[in-house]
């Protein structure tokens, strides 16, 4: 399809930008404020050959999308808060049997219900460490319309690349603001596909990895037979209660993140070249910090940011490096910190200051700016 | 003159994983049984295999997906058939199987047996139910009876709760075949499995085995072959009977038979009309 422009939402980006992806499945339980997502899947994936299934309730609608990723499709699902909850036990089983997906987090305020139509950043944690055990995960935070289709064709392509799930952390004002978005021409896009398994059946190994730590994935209907399960297992698949197999699993898991995070970590660097002040921020906070930095160097105050566009993994060396050139670290998120916990020990012996808000208004411009004005007075 | 020894297989052998055995079975366990039926049955149905998966959730029926020799997965606890629908859905052409427990599919995955029912997905599900957990020791379950002893209904009280009848379960929820038959009766029950496989919608075969190592053992019901001698004594062959009849009585009658045949749409065919019309629409 050629180049498409759309005056739209976040959520409708998001979603076509899952089916640039070649999204094919999308498995959903309607949540405020995801829900865009679904219906919009609802009315698009029949005029394309794909299936939108929608569920009893989160749980099986993520364990679907797992599934569904073995016959070899593409798969997503989207949700809030309170859906991830649900769904973290099966974020463990993806992570372990190795399952390609997207999950979407259109976060809005916590904990419980919270407030289901106002944005919070609440939710950056329990991407991480919400399922049980040791594991790493990815996730990405677009900040624009035109980034939550982008950012989404690029879960779709880690995804693909790692066999793992991908979480999609997009506050309630991103998935819900209306802004230009230019679809591009599908052959201008790059895509990733998972590594499928080659040579004689017999001698194929589902979970033996390759030198980059991902194995080539059989799926259901080829000739390869293969048995994947929660449990720690080898490479032949088959569950072991023995020390080594735990640890070298684990391990393998970790690291296949881990040492690739080069590959993985996305952020921009805005006006930090000679900044003595550096803002850290992700998502809508981050749109107004760009506004509150640029009236900050009207004033003379040297203020840049280090936007993240992923917060999973963790750009430690990324935060350690930016301590070096600056005197002080502002994290501005909406909530009550979370990624400032991450961002403190990375920045060592440089000053850290965190700045909340853990309501559906983002940190205003004008509010960003005083606490640049009050930092710089320091 | 030496004749080289003949080696004989048996013929559904070569869809079980031999590299898995022995089983985990414990000695007078039905699950092995349940195991033969199904791979008897798809033999018997000669289904391309590579097209067969085999999915589980947790218990002792959660570790069946593992012995065969396909495409199987075996989920998280209860999450079976949500897994097995997202497959079905993705590949209409595959033919998901979920075999699993009473208490994996009643209990925790409940939901998701009754929606799965309701939206008439070509999946097949073998429910084995032994009446309990065994793989966590033998604690009460869904289909429990009441005043049952287990390890979390201790004597002398037993279960205070009620037990779910699956057939009326899956029947009332909307499954287009359902059958009930006990770990005994393997032909028939293999008979039930194959036309299951081939019906067009969502079947639910209950098989009624013995846990004699849990189960049994607390309540004095015998070891693996008195509760199997059991089961067919009580089990109460009739073909036909209005689901809702279909009683189960562990002391005294366990009616078994096909009871649900039903037609009706199937998910993931009207799925592929409507792809259909939208390619006609298009041109």
């Amino acid at each position: 399809m050629p180049e498409r422009v759309m005056f739209t939402m976040g959520d409708i980006a998001c979603a076509e930008g899952a089916l640039s992806a070649g999204c094919r499945y999308f498995g959903g339980y309607p949540i405020t404020p995801a829900t865009e997502i679904a219906e919009w899947m609802s009315i698009r994936m029949p005029e394309l050959g794909g299936a939108y299934a929608q569920f009893e309730d989160e749980i099986a609608s993520i364990t679907s999308v797992i599934g569904a990723s073995w016959t070899g499709a593409k798969a997503m699902t989207a949700t809030s808060g309170p859906g991830v909850s649900l769904m973290l036990e099966s974020v463990g089983l993806a992570v372990i049997t190795e399952t390609p997906l997207v999950i979407v987090n259109i976060m809005r305020g916590g904990p419980s219900t919270g407030q289901p139509t106002r944005g919070q950043q609440g939710d950056i944690m329990q991407a991480k460490w919400g399922s049980h055990g040791d594991y790493q995960i990815i996730a990405l935070t677009p900040a624009s319309v035109q980034e939550m289709f982008d950012q989404t064709v690029q879960a779709f392509n880690l995804a693909e690349k790692f066999r793992t799930p991908v979480f999609i952390l997009a506050d309630e004002t991103v998935g819900h603001m209306r802004e230009r978005l230019v679809i591009p021409d599908e052959k201008d896009l790059k895509l990733e596909t998972r590594k499928l398994a080659t040579g004689p059946p017999e001698d194929y190994l589902p979970f033996k990895a390759d030198d980059d730590l991902v194995p080539p994935m059989a799926l259901f209907g080829s000739k390869y037979q293969f048995y994947a399960t929660g449990l720690t297992h080898d490479e032949r698949g088959y569950p072991s209660d023995k020390e080594n197999v735990q640890i070298e699993l684990v391990t393998r898991l970790n690291d296949k993140i881990i040492k690739n995070a080069d590959k993985i970590i996305d952020l921009e660097r805005f006006m930090l070249d000679d900044a003595e002040i550096a803002v850290i921020a992700y998502g809508t906070p981050s749109r107004s910090a760009r506004k509150a930095i640029k009236d900050a160097r009207e004033e003379g105050i040297k203020a840049g940011m280090l936007r993240f566009k992923t917060v999973w993994p963790f750009p430690e060396e990324a935060v350690a490096q930016l301590a070096t050139e600056v005197k002080h670290i502002i994290v501005a998120e909406q909530n009550l910190g979370q990624v400032y916990y991450m961002v403190r020990p990375a920045a060592c012996t440089t000053q850290v200051h965190l700045m909340t808000k853990p309501a559906g208004m983002p940190q205003l411009p004008h509010e960003i700016l005083a606490k640049l004005r009050e930092v710089n007075s320091l | 003159m030496t004749t080289d020894p003949v080696t004989l297989k048996h013929p559904i052998a070569k869809f079980i994983r031999e590299d898995r055995q022995p089983w985990i079975y414990c000695p007078g366990c039905s699950i092995g049984i349940v195991t033969g039926m199904l791979a008897r049955a798809i033999e018997n149905i000669g289904i391309d295999f590579n097209k067969v998966v085999v999915v589980s959730g947790i218990g002792c029926t959660g570790r069946t997906s593992g012995y065969f020799k396909t495409g199987s997965y075996h989920t998280t606890h209860g999450r079976a058939i949500a897994f097995a629908e997202g497959v079905k859905i993705a590949n209409p052409e595959l033919e998901v199987i979920v075999v699993s427990g009473d208490g994996d599919l009643a209990a925790i995955g409940g939901n998701h047996l009754i929606h799965a029912c309701r939206r008439n997905i070509d999946i097949t599900v073998i429910a084995i139910n032994n009446w309990t957990y065994g793989m966590t020791g033998g604690q009460f379950g869904p289909t429990t009876e009441h005043e049952r002893y287990s390890q979390t209904s201790p004597r002398p009280i037993g279960n205070l709760e009620h037990p779910f009848n699956l057939v009326k379960l899956a029947a009332s929820s909307g499954a287009t075949f359902v059958a009930r038959w006990t770990a005994v009766q393997a032909r028939r029950a293999t008979s039930s499995i194959e036309k299951g496989i081939k019906k067009e919608g969502f079947s639910f075969i209950e098989i009624i085995g013995a846990c004699p190592t849990a189960y049994g053992r607390m309540n004095r019901l015998g070891d693996g072959l008195e509760m199997h001698q059991h089961l067919l004594e009580v089990a109460d062959i009739q073909n036909g009977l209005p689901p809702h009849e279909a009683e189960v009585e562990y002391d005294t009658k366990i009616i078994c038979g096909e009871f649900v045949d039903i037609i009706k749409p199937e998910y993931t065919a009207v799925m592929r009309a409507a792809h259909a019309k939208f390619r006609e629409g298009s041109k």
